[in-house]
């Protein structure tokens, strides 16, 4: 990299930048070298940082309207909607938008999965990525309670009743989360403060996850290290800017149609019910990126381990690196670890379906055998896998298999699978 | 490094650090205890409920602390099903007699030691409560029997004013 040696053009430039190097920090965000190979699952990155601010700067202005008490909340969401300028626009953009921030940072989960992101040297940067994740769900869930319809409230109670479960201290923890002796007034105007807090807590951590990122340098599809810069790397502008916007136009039409035709329908009817202490819904589901994990809770007949197992799934993922024992980081060269990545998906997604169905019978049993298969993928396939799989050969270099310059054929068939993934 | 002897210094380091302990923990607590209930939660600590409408086989719910209260007025048979089933069976076992001093008065928290939802009144297969939120049965002195809820529901401290008013709290 260049950074040392830049110096700016003008004189205040150069003055300026002695004082504060923030040009130089420009410059190497301009410069830095980016692997040529990165296809458009590498660009939700960009989009998370979108969603990020999206959710910051509407949730700033609904802010401005919302009451956070427990007699006026739901009065007050309404009059967003009904009474104020575009506030119908900038609460659906709020409320689908924590539902598009989640359907990006899945996808970029997955691609770290698919691409073996997490492992050395980028391990700290998974490890802060799924902080960050940890925060937008404690985020999300406490913006979810704030609208204090039904399933706010009841949603605030069982979450916090997952306290409970802690032998002793339990009872004196969710008292202490509650302020009370049930969820109401207190747990909501602090539910209130910390979700006004976490995005800044996040955008801090995002600073972190990039500023790790550039030290080692982006991962890229066929998992090698890349010498930079290089033949093998561009510069991020405008190569990378220009395809980051271009995956962010695509990805603001899905996002558009969810807020202009369909803004309810990933939320849940009973929130436009105002809560009430005395009545449960029928049937209380969380939001649709929390299902998975609410099925594994689910699955498990005992309270304490039920809660044990929901955060294991979730903190399992900071071990992975060390889980994962594959030298080869990439899937395309990994032929059996790429099967076992699609069960993971699929495993996943039926998680995430038994969560929104009732808790009997058949669902409660592919519930059991899901969660299962969960863990076994990570504490026993992986481990296992790395030993014994078989990996592809793999190229010297990005440019290499392209040009045919190597006698490694088989690098080269690999390549062209990689031009069908883009 | 020589042989290591206790100076003033080590005395002041000591000293120092025990003192800054105690003024950030003095300090800290303020920040924590802060979120526990406060003086005018704790203020409403008990209900009085009139009784004297309720004919037998009805329940009623009152709000005591911001939680449901069910107040049931037992029938003849169903405290006999509630005394006569066996300790054995039960996951939590406590004897009816001592959840409902008065027999025909089963007063409760209405509130699931699962994760804590309201119980649906006479659902479920122990012809008591039903948690709709994940699937815990009650029966009718509101011990838990089926699914996923550790414990009994709670019996609050209540008593008798008169033979109409029952106190709560």
């Amino acid at each position: 990299m260049s950074d040392h040696e830049y110096t700016p053009k003008s004189n205040f430039g150069k003055w300026f930048n002695d004082r504060l190097p923030l040009l130089t920090l420009a410059n190497h965000l301009t410069d830095y070298p980016t692997p040529k190979n990165l296809n458009y699952w590498w660009t939700f990155g960009g989009i998370l940082t979108f969603c990020l601010v999206t959710q910051i700067v509407t949730g700033l202005v609904l802010a401005m309207h919302y009451i956070a008490h427990a007699d006026m909340a739901f009065d007050s969401v309404e009059h967003i909607m009904r009474d104020v300028n575009y506030g119908w626009l900038i609460r659906y953009i709020h409320a689908n938008g924590a539902s598009m921030f989640f359907l990006a940072v899945y996808i970029h989960i997955f691609r770290s999965l698919f691409y073996g992101s997490y492992k050395a040297p980028r391990e700290i940067i998974w490890i802060i990525g799924i902080i960050i994740y940890l925060l937008m769900m404690a985020a999300a869930f406490m913006g979810y309670v704030l609208p204090w319809g039904q399933m706010s409230f009841w949603g605030a109670t069982v979450i916090t009743n997952l306290f409970s479960a802690i032998p002793l201290v339990g009872e004196g923890i969710v008292t202490w989360l509650w302020g009370g002796y049930s969820v109401d007034n207190p747990t909501l105007t602090r539910f209130f403060t910390l979700h006004y807090l976490i995005p800044f807590l996040i955008l801090g951590l995002v600073v972190l996850h990039i500023w790790a990122l550039h030290v080692p340098g982006n991962n890229n599809p066929i998992g090698i290290d890349v010498k930079k810069p290089s033949k093998d790397t561009v510069p991020f502008h405008p190569y990378i800017v220009i395809k980051d916007a271009f995956a962010l136009l695509m990805f603001m039409i899905v996002f558009a149609f969810f807020v202009f035709y369909t803004p309810n329908i990933l939320g849940h009817a009973d929130n436009y019910i105002e809560a009430n202490p005395l009545v449960t819904p029928a049937h209380i589901v969380p939001e649709w990126y929390l299902l998975p994990f609410y099925a594994i809770l689910r699955s498990v007949p005992d309270k304490l381990m039920g809660v044990i197992a929901m955060l294991s799934a979730i903190f399992i993922l900071a071990a992975l690196p060390w889980l994962d024992t594959s030298k080869i980081r990439s899937a395309v060269f990994r032929p059996l670890y790429r099967q076992f990545y699609w069960i993971l998906v699929a495993d996943v997604l039926i998680l995430g379906y038994v969560g929104a169905m009732p808790a009997e019978g058949l669902y409660l049993l592919i519930a059991r055998v899901a969660t299962t298969y969960y863990f076994l993928h990570f504490l026993v396939i992986l481990p296992i896998l790395g030993f014994k799989e078989r990996t592809l050969p793999v190229p010297l270099s990005i440019t290499e298999p392209v040009l045919g310059g190597s006698s490694n054929l088989a690098a080269a068939r690999d390549d062209s699978r990689l031009e069908k993934l883009k | 490094m020589s042989e290591k002897k206790t100076e003033r210094r080590d005395f002041l380091f000591t000293a120092t650090a025990a003192v800054g302990a105690v003024g950030v923990g003095a300090t800290v607590w303020p920040m924590i205890d802060q979120m526990n209930p406060d003086a005018s939660v704790k203020a409403l600590a008990s209900t009085e409920v009139d009784v004297s409408s309720m004919n037998p086989g009805k329940t009623i719910t009152v709000l005591w602390r911001g939680k449901p209260v069910f107040i049931r007025r037992r029938t003849p048979e169903e405290i006999d099903e509630a005394r006569a089933v066996k300790l054995d069976d039960l996951k939590h076992p406590e004897k009816d007699e001592d959840r409902a001093k008065n027999p025909e008065w089963l007063v409760m928290l209405g509130v699931c030691t699962h994760l804590g939802c309201v119980p649906l009144d006479q659902k479920g297969d122990y012809n008591g409560w039903f948690c709709p939120c994940h699937g815990s049965h009650y029966d009718i002195s509101g011990r838990i029997r089926k699914g996923p809820a550790p414990t009994n529901m709670e019996i609050p401290k209540y008593e008798f004013v008169n033979a109409n008013t029952i106190k709560i709290g």
